[in-house]
């Protein structure tokens, strides 16, 4: 089990060690890709926009209610 | 303000369709890829031969590169559900929670653990085990695609569900409903067998372009041949699938059956479009005098019956046209719009009298609004709309796209049956033609599988959940500009990393197989 553990472990560290430069040239891409995507476009523009603006499920719901039956408000 | 406004509910949807639309540049050949791999490498296991390891590991090459520039970027359609769609997102979240979730397992464990195995295990672990890596990633990627469409089924036809008025939230009533519904598996087979055909679309164009070269000939033969073999099985398949798909369209989303076939009115025995052009000057009217005054189509290539017997297995059935199912027909017991409407402005006001019981105490006034809104909850959607026109498509581009998916979908069956033909015969090389036109036909594929997305999505027009929710009520009440600057944002990005997808990939190509591959 302790063997198998390790070779499941050493595919990894050997992997990223002996990486090509294709290999080495996808990784830096991927990190600048999820770097991108992760910390500048989630957090500066992608904010949940009802977890913005309220707390708990409770507001949440009563938001999207509001929305939904607004017609019916105005006509009531 | 009860709905966004007409410019923010567009860039919401332009923005949703940009990048769903470059995410799906990688999924199919992923999907494709990833078996075409599989298969090569289960020759290389069971013969021993390491040509077969040389053509194995190229391709396995290829598919990283298009698997690491893709990872992710699927991601960003969940971040728009949160910010531009959050009333959609707030109302089916508990429908998507759970498929997603899995989903998120599915590909976290699964894809990353064998994936590694699959390009870092080549002679670290045994020839059989990494055979199964390599399997079982390509399983691992046709399981994720299946909860994605399975919740993207569930918004063409949301079954299994019960809409909970306390919470404003859909909650799942019956999982297997939902992972079993006619629509997803349709949508599910038909989904992944497009990718298995741009995949071999992918590997014969290459190969081709080798033999053109004159380098690796025998590399590319054998290439060509595995992958057109797969992309014909395929492509049958996606003809089997696509009259499933379509069967159910008539079934639960006939007005969208309409806009493919642009069928204004139905009638029985209805004939199936091959060919056709659509006619500019015909239009949507209740007056039934002015419906008749212009055909639906300038010119039409027809078989007769076919759409009738198609959608609904009786050569002599009635389809219903756009004016039928708009306006109504008695005859054939299908209900106006305006019908549909009144109903759910009957729902919408049992939900909102149900809110206001509730409020002031009153549970028996509550019941009552609770019962009256799921009498009429399957039209909630319509109750939003203020004209019955609301409820159509737009009706060129779908009926244009659906008849040039098909076209290919039929000459991809032929190309791929003469290049096996051309192979098995060793005739393949002498035909430069055929071997020019498989390089432009890798685009054709990835054309046809865009083609089925717009169908399936532009088609289903108005709604972001059917009959429930129409997109101007589905969106987050945030400003036009940011959804503008986004998306920018999103086109610069995705432009540069196709542009890297696009030269790394042809570098690699040029460089070709090497003994020992990468």
């Amino acid at each position: 089990m302790k063997k198998n553990i390790k070779i499941f472990f050493s595919l990894y560290t050997e992997g990223f060690r002996n990486l090509s430069t294709l290999g080495k040239k996808l990784w830096i891409l991927i990190f600048i890709k999820l770097f991108i995507m992760f910390v500048i476009l989630k957090i500066f523009f992608f904010p949940n926009f009802l977890g913005s603006k309220f707390d708990t499920s409770e507001e949440k719901s009563n938001y999207i209610l509001n929305i939904l039956t607004k017609q019916s408000e105005k006509n009531d | 303000m009860t709905e966004a406004d007409i410019s923010l509910v567009d860039w919401s949807r332009a923005q949703f369709a940009l990048t769903a639309m470059y995410h799906w540049i990688f999924v199919p050949l992923t999907l494709g890829l990833a078996f075409i791999v599989a298969i090569m490498e289960t020759i290389y296991v069971r013969t021993g031969n390491e040509e077969w390891k040389r053509l194995t590991k190229f391709w396995m090459t290829l598919f990283g590169i298009n698997f690491a520039i893709g990872v992710a970027t699927g991601i960003i359609l969940e971040f728009e559900f949160g910010t531009n769609w959050s009333n959609y997102s707030w109302l089916v979240g508990d429908i998507f929670g759970a498929p997603l979730a899995v989903e998120g397992i599915m590909a976290f464990f699964l894809e990353s653990t064998f994936i590694a195995v699959m390009f870092f295990g080549w002679n670290k672990v045994s020839k059989k085990f990494h055979l199964v890596s390599t399997w079982l990633v390509a399983i691992g990627s046709n399981l994720s695609a299946l909860w994605i469409l399975v919740a993207n089924g569930w918004m063409q036809s949301p079954v299994g569900m019960r809409f909970n008025p306390d919470t404003a939230r859909s909650e799942m009533e019956n999982f297997w409903d939902v992972l079993f519904s006619p629509v997803a598996i349709n949508k599910f087979l038909h989904t992944i067998s497009s990718g298995y055909v741009v995949g071999s679309l992918f590997v014969v164009g290459i190969s081709a372009w080798y033999i053109l070269k004159g380098r690796h000939i025998l590399f590319a033969k054998r290439s060509m041949i595995i992958a057109a073999i797969f992309g014909l099985i395929s492509s049958i398949f996606i003809a089997l699938t696509g009259d499933g798909s379509a069967y159910q369209v008539g079934k639960v989303q006939p007005m969208k059956l309409a806009a493919m076939e642009g069928l204004y009115e139905g009638e029985e025995g209805t004939d199936l479009v091959v060919f056709g052009i659509m006619n500019g000057g015909k239009q949507i009217t209740p007056d039934k005098e002015k419906q008749k005054e212009n055909d639906d189509y300038l010119f039409a290539i027809k078989i007769p019956k076919m759409l009738s017997l198609l959608t609904a297995r009786d050569a002599n059935a009635f389809v219903p046209g756009i004016n039928d199912l708009l306006y109504g027909n008695e005859e054939y017991g299908i209900e106006s719009t305006e019908s549909k409407m009144a109903k759910g402005k009957i729902a919408i006001k049992a939900l909102y009298d149900y809110k206001e019981a509730k409020k002031n105490g009153d549970l028996v006034a509550a019941e009552d609004y609770r019962k009256t809104l799921e009498e009429n909850y399957s039209y909630f959607g319509y109750g939003f709309f203020e004209t019955p026109e609301e409820a159509v498509p737009p009706i060129n581009l779908t009926f244009y796209s659906f008849h040039i998916m098909v076209g290919l979908g039929f000459f991809f069956i032929g190309f791929l049956m003469l290049i096996i033909w051309l192979n098995l015969k060793n005739k393949i090389e002498k035909q430069k033609l055929i071997l020019r036109l498989a390089v432009p036909t890798i685009f054709l594929g990835y054309l046809a599988s865009m083609l089925g997305w717009i169908v399936a999505e532009v088609g289903r027009q108005p709604w972001a959940i059917q009959d429930i929710l129409p997109v101007k009520m589905a969106t987050s009440h945030i400003s036009t500009s940011s959804v503008q600057i986004t998306f920018w944002l999103f086109a610069a990005l995705f432009t540069v990393l196709l542009i890297a997808e696009v030269s790394i990939m042809l570098r690699q190509i040029k460089i070709g197989p090497k003994e020992g591959g990468q």
